[in-house]
């Protein structure tokens, strides 16, 4: 599966999500695939942000659990990406929680719990220096490399179910950060009309032909609001499952407009997966607003709700955790 | 044969692709599907809810399927290529500009043999689009799907299956260019809507049935029919706009 996120501005909102889909990996004991070309994947993993366990969890969220009114809370709502079995946000979530985990993003994950997964790490400018033997690709070479670094690592680690010795089938979770900037070799983000408008494209085919082939979720962040050429924003979006833009409120309008002075910005769902069904499972509500409080990260619906008596409008929250573990296969 | 548009805008059309591919192998037909953007183990499970077997289909010979990421993966990754063998994506490597390849591809899976007895030819393609992100040219997109009319409507009187997306404030002019130009050429064109006010719950899109009577006769005006419809787990269900069970 192919989820990427159309980084917001300043790229602050997507690295915290790329980030926790990375945490979520090392929690469940996923082996990780983290590519850049704009930091080193060592350091990208000492930023991890640290899990969330029983009590203290409990204790943060029960102040504001009693601020908000049990029938604001809304049963079944369903968001692409949330799965049925998810707790009630009253139940603190222990370790017996089916599906995902929380994070505590004012602390970072413990050296030994890093470690105790496999990682594999590719940084762009460390691998140029080698030259190994390349087909003609037609390609521009930083996504051929990452490519080639992927199928090696599918390939040799047996996620392709390769290997029939391997008792246990394993998970990988690959992390692309900045996909798109010219840090990787591509104008795509600097020109309207780019040298090679067709590698980025490409590049998400052969990835997504990687990805079917084997036991592995992708998360891809690109700095979507610096592609001017609008036609390969569409083309990226086709290629993928699922894309969420987060559009942050720094710097805009919006900072200053008092319906939204709870929030730090929104977030779009731009595609959902349609993967093995005739159906897909389409969010009842689309207006969906995220904050980064002093601990959590939290995704929520906004619903606007004209009054009878008046004409003032306020916001009706329904407040749900996102989980972003939920985004492997 | 007939050339059949299936088009999309703001919606996924791709229920349109299983219904077809089941409707033509339960049909008795022989189907080249070229398969763009999806595995072939997607495909089957959905045609498995729709009643149709599609690794028996293949084992027989009734289904030519072109798992086109695979053979994307082959290309790349792959040993060096036999010399009498191309791969039908042999576009990907720079190597040739034309869609030639595939469309040999097409042409030696429908061609029928002394011992076939299938009921009908069908070419079916999922989805066109894909080939502009794979760096193919707009012009050599069309002379492939042209070369395929004549290979498959005419000299085969078979059927040809094509979906292609859209959107109507796309920026993506060579999609659009092959899009308006395929819509010219087809002789039915089923396009699925999503609504304009947004997601509703009993009513997921709308189709529009355009019967392109005026190309056969100048003056017959095209046909048009237009359906709401709701997309299920295991069918999709048509009813006249405004009659939804919802409403009724």
């Amino acid at each position: 599966m192919v989820p990427w996120r159309q980084e917001d501005k300043y790229g602050l909102y997507s690295n915290l999500l790329f980030k926790y889909f990375l945490a979520e990996g090392i929690v469940c004991g996923h082996d990780l695939f983290v590519a850049s070309a704009k930091e080193h994947p060592d350091n990208i993993l000492k930023e991890l942000p640290a899990p969330l366990l029983d009590d203290t969890y409990g204790k943060e969220l029960g102040d504001e659990a009693a601020a908000v009114k049990s029938e604001d809370f809304q049963d079944s709502m369903k968001i692409a990406w949330r799965y049925q079995n998810l707790p009630k946000m009253e139940a603190s979530p222990t370790t017996s929680t089916k599906f995902g985990h929380y994070y505590d993003i004012s602390k970072k994950m413990p050296p030994e719990l890093c470690q105790s997964v496999k990682w594999h790490s590719f940084y762009l400018h460390e691998e140029l220096s080698f030259e190994p033997k390349m087909k003609a690709w037609n390609m521009n070479s930083g996504y051929a490399r990452l490519l080639q670094s992927i199928q090696r690592i599918i390939s040799q680690e047996g996620f392709d179910g390769s290997d029939p010795q391997k008792k246990q089938r394993n998970v990988l979770r690959i992390g692309i950060q900045s996909l798109g900037s010219i840090l990787w070799g591509d104008d795509v983000c600097c020109s309207d009309s780019p040298a090679d408008p067709h590698s980025l494209t490409k590049f998400l085919y052969v990835l997504r032909g990687l990805l079917r082939k084997s036991l592995s979720a992708c998360i891809i962040t690109v700095p979507a609001h610096l592609i001017q050429n609008k036609a390969i924003m569409e083309r990226v979006t086709n290629l993928s499952d699922m894309v969420v833009g987060l559009e942050s409120f720094i710097g805009s309008e919006r900072e200053t407009n008092p319906l939204y002075k709870d929030y730090h910005g929104l977030v779009h769902v731009h595609q959902i997966p349609r993967l093995n069904s005739l159906i897909c499972d389409v969010p009842d509500t689309k207006d969906l607003a995220f904050r980064l409080k002093r601990k959590l990260f939290t995704i929520e619906t906004i619903l606007i709700e004209g009054s009878n008596t008046k004409d003032v409008f306020h916001f009706n929250l329904a407040k749900e955790q996102m989980n972003i573990a939920l985004l492997s296969n | 044969g007939k050339f059949m548009l299936l088009r999309d805008t703001r919606t996924d059309g791709s229920f349109l692709v299983h219904h077809f591919l089941s409707f033509y192998l339960r049909a008795g037909c022989k189907v080249c599907f070229v398969a763009l953007l999806q595995s072939f183990s997607h495909y089957s499970i959905v045609a498995q809810k729709l009643g149709v077997n599609l690794a028996a289909a293949k084992e027989q010979g009734q289904l030519v399927f072109l798992e086109s990421l695979k053979s994307c993966l082959d290309l790349l990754f792959g040993e060096e290529e036999q010399p009498g063998q191309p791969s039908p994506l042999q576009f990907l490597s720079g190597s040739t500009c034309d869609l030639r390849a595939l469309f040999d591809f097409v042409q030696v899976s429908l061609t029928p043999c002394a011992r076939d007895s299938w009921k009908g030819l069908v070419l079916l393609v999922d989805d066109l689009s894909v080939l502009l992100s794979l760096g193919a040219a707009p012009v050599a997109v069309l002379d492939f799907i042209h070369y395929c009319r004549v290979s498959v409507c005419c000299q085969l009187q078979g059927n040809v299956v094509v979906l292609v997306h859209s959107s109507e404030d796309s920026e993506d002019e060579e999609n659009e260019l092959v899009v308006n130009s395929l819509c010219h050429h087809s002789d039915l064109i089923l396009w699925a809507e999503g609504l304009a006010t947004g997601f509703c719950k009993d009513v997921h899109g709308q189709m529009k049935i355009i019967k392109r009577l005026s190309l056969r006769q100048a003056a017959e005006q095209d046909l048009v029919q237009i359906y709401q419809y709701k997309i299920q787990d295991r069918n999709v269900t048509f009813f006249a706009r405004g009659l939804s069970a919802a409403v009724l």
